[in-house]
């Protein structure tokens, strides 16, 4: 491969296609060819194209599981807080650390909790809210939302070069490729 | 597994598709989206202008209340739980079928959900709302019970004891909207970046663009929104049953006679999807009519929701038939006299209507004609959504009016403001319906998208 090429005028090039289908495949020969700067937008989600980019694992469940721990201990800890520490009260004669009457609230912030990470999580990971973004640029790229298939290989990958690149991404049968501005 | 099996796979029944053929990710988006960007018509601002009295309404009963105090009310002793708590347990469980379509059908990969889930959402967040106002205003003091309901250090050094069933109905509810808020949100990220990029004026462009997050289509994203959405989905599951279970501890962990009864969890929760799905029919059948959307909403849906509504009444009348073998079999003077006093007392007119709507009438959704004709399931889901507002009164009132004490038996006799602040909800209900389908898509464009044949990846070209 040849020394990269990337001017600050660049954020990369763009291919458009016709089917999801094409896009998948275009995903996996653009893997193979050793792009790594890549990003695909499609207007539903497919299961395949991320695994095809080298996207294997999603950290999201992982922060759930974090939020659903922290969600049980906030809601027990509350609980043995008002119920022995700051407000002991004798209920039925029933000792002050009841922990069977607890378990319902326990569960639900459980719930709230990992509710909290999926939501807010999935949004960190995925650096949103992100008003703008160069391939909003592209003058067709708001058909992403809506029947086309875009595929992205950015300036920042090792093995662009604009002129190669382009000649690679056109062998990959696209309908298009347009030259997205930073 | 031997090869030769001699049970041959029977070939697929033939089944109404889920959505009309020749439809395409682009006939998709612009059906649904563009009932947001053209203009309503004009039935729609005159039910709307009907909904909005209503909550006028609401508003000046609210006001009545909030300035004399909840005398104003029906409840008094023996019944201290009009209304408010028949109407609060209805409300909530009507959002049950929301949750169940979004996540519950989402889990089991029922792929016929994906055109009702969003109003249906929406429903039930609506519902909630309506749920949560009366708790809040039978305490009569809304802007001093916070106190009562959630835990924190106030000037009183008082706190909650959460070993009581209500403490853990503001938890359960509060979560429940909180979650349900969040699902209904995420899902309409995509959605949103469509109705920015479709955006006719710059106003609406920002509008939609700022409530998209920016959202951008990526597979990346798309991945780790996928992952968030099944696990939010898996997160909902036990959360909904959790919520109609607590809201029925509220009445089984007491001692009444009629409300202490363990079989009160499963049979609120199916009723909960029983009086939902009553109500996402009531909604989706003349919508479907009145927007064109039979396409995407089909007779398959309708037809499926009839099945479930079979089911789940099924199971509520069951819960009604162990309700009278218990009293029975318990020997129990006092469980004996409630259930003589339901079929037979002076609330017995709203025991026989219940068994009607709720046990007999539904029964005619063994018949395909039955669940095929959108008249007669609209009218069997009204019959339902009536019925399951009368079995809340039963447990109630026919109750609470004559326990233990022969000398504390009474009547309850709802006012005009018990009305108009029942009435003022389902006002409020409607309005936020409409409101929701004026400015948002009301069916969930990009999961459509996954249903079109487009959609589907050929291996091949790989």
């Amino acid at each position: 491969m040849s020394t990269p090429n990337h001017g600050p005028e660049l954020h990369g090039l763009l291919a458009e296609f016709d089917s999801a289908s094409q896009l998948v495949a275009a995903a996996h020969r653009t893997h193979a060819a050793g792009f790594r700067k890549v990003d695909a937008y499609s207007p539903f989600p497919i299961e395949e194209l991320a695994e095809a980019l080298g996207h294997h694992h999603s950290p999201v469940p992982l922060l759930v599981l974090g939020g659903g721990l922290a969600g049980a201990a906030a809601g027990i800890g509350l609980q043995y807080f008002v119920s022995v520490v700051a407000y002991p009260l004798n209920i039925g004669g029933k000792p002050l650390w009841s922990w069977p009457a607890f378990i319902p609230v326990a569960f639900e912030t459980t719930i709230l909790f990992a509710a909290f990470a999926a939501v807010f999580g999935m949004l960190i990971v995925n650096r949103l809210p992100q008003p703008h973004h160069p391939v909003f640029n592209a003058p067709r790229f708001a058909l992403a939302s809506r029947d086309r298939y875009f595929l992205c290989i950015e300036a920042e990958d090792p093995h662009f070069d604009r002129e190669r690149t382009r000649q690679f991404l056109l062998s990959l049968s696209p309908t298009e490729v347009t030259e997205v501005a930073p | 597994m031997s090869v030769d099996s001699p049970h041959a796979p029977l070939p697929a029944p033939v089944r109404p598709p889920v959505i009309a053929p020749g439809h395409s990710a682009s006939t998709v988006t612009e059906r649904i989206s563009n009932i947001v960007f053209g203009r309503m018509p004009r039935w729609f601002w005159l039910a709307f202008g009907v909904a909005f009295m209503l909550v006028l309404g609401l508003l000046a009963s609210i006001g009545k209340l909030l300035f004399v105090g909840i005398g104003v009310w029906g409840v008094t002793q023996p019944i201290g739980w009009g209304f408010d708590i028949i109407n609060f347990v209805w409300w909530i469980g009507i959002g049950h079928a929301g949750t169940l379509i979004s996540a519950i059908l989402l889990l089991l990969r029922q792929e016929w959900r994906t055109s009702i889930n969003r109003f249906a959402e929406a429903m039930t967040l609506f519902a909630v709302a309506c749920a949560a106002m009366y708790p809040l205003l039978h305490t009569g003091r809304p802007w001093l019970a916070v106190y009562w309901l959630f835990p924190y250090p106030n000037s009183m050094n008082i706190w909650p004891n959460f070993r009581s069933p209500l403490i853990w109905d503001v938890f359960a509810v509060s979560t429940y909207a909180t979650v349900s808020l969040l699902f209904w949100f995420v899902g309409l990220i995509p959605d949103l970046a469509t109705m920015r990029d479709r955006a006719r004026n710059r106003a609406q462009k920002l509008i939609y663009g700022v409530l998209s997050l920016g959202w951008r289509g990526s597979a990346i994203h798309w991945h780790n929104y996928e992952s968030a959405y099944l696990l939010l989905a898996g997160l909902s599951t036990p959360l909904v049953l959790s919520v109609h279970t607590i809201v029925s501890f509220d009445f089984a962990v007491g001692q009444v006679p009629g409300w202490h009864a363990t079989i009160f969890p499963p049979y609120f929760v199916a009723g909960a999807v029983f009086a939902g799905f009553a109500m996402v029919l009531t909604l989706a059948i003349p919508l479907r009519r009145l927007f064109h959307l039979e396409d995407f909403i089909t007779m398959r849906h309708l037809q499926n929701m009839g099945k479930v509504t079979l089911v789940t009444g099924l199971i509520v009348f069951y819960g009604y038939l162990v309700e009278i073998f218990t009293a029975w079999y318990s020997g129990n003077l006092y469980e004996m006299f409630m259930m003589r006093n339901r079929v037979l007392g002076p609330y017995a007119w709203s025991w026989w209507l219940l068994i009607l709507c709720n046990g007999l009438v539904p029964q005619l959704l063994w018949l395909r004609r039955v669940r095929s004709s959108e008249l007669a399931l609209w009218g069997i889901a009204m019959f339902v959504n009536v019925g399951m507002w009368l079995e809340r009164f039963v447990i109630v009132v026919t109750s609470l009016h004559r326990d233990f004490l022969p000398a504390s038996w009474g009547f309850y006799k709802p006012t005009v403001f018990d009305w108009a602040t029942f009435v003022g909800t389902i006002g409020l209900f409607l309005a936020l319906i409409f409101l929701f389908i004026r400015f948002l898509p009301m069916i969930s464009i990009f999961e459509m998208r996954t249903l079109v044949p487009e959609a589907k990846i050929k291996e091949s070209q790989g």
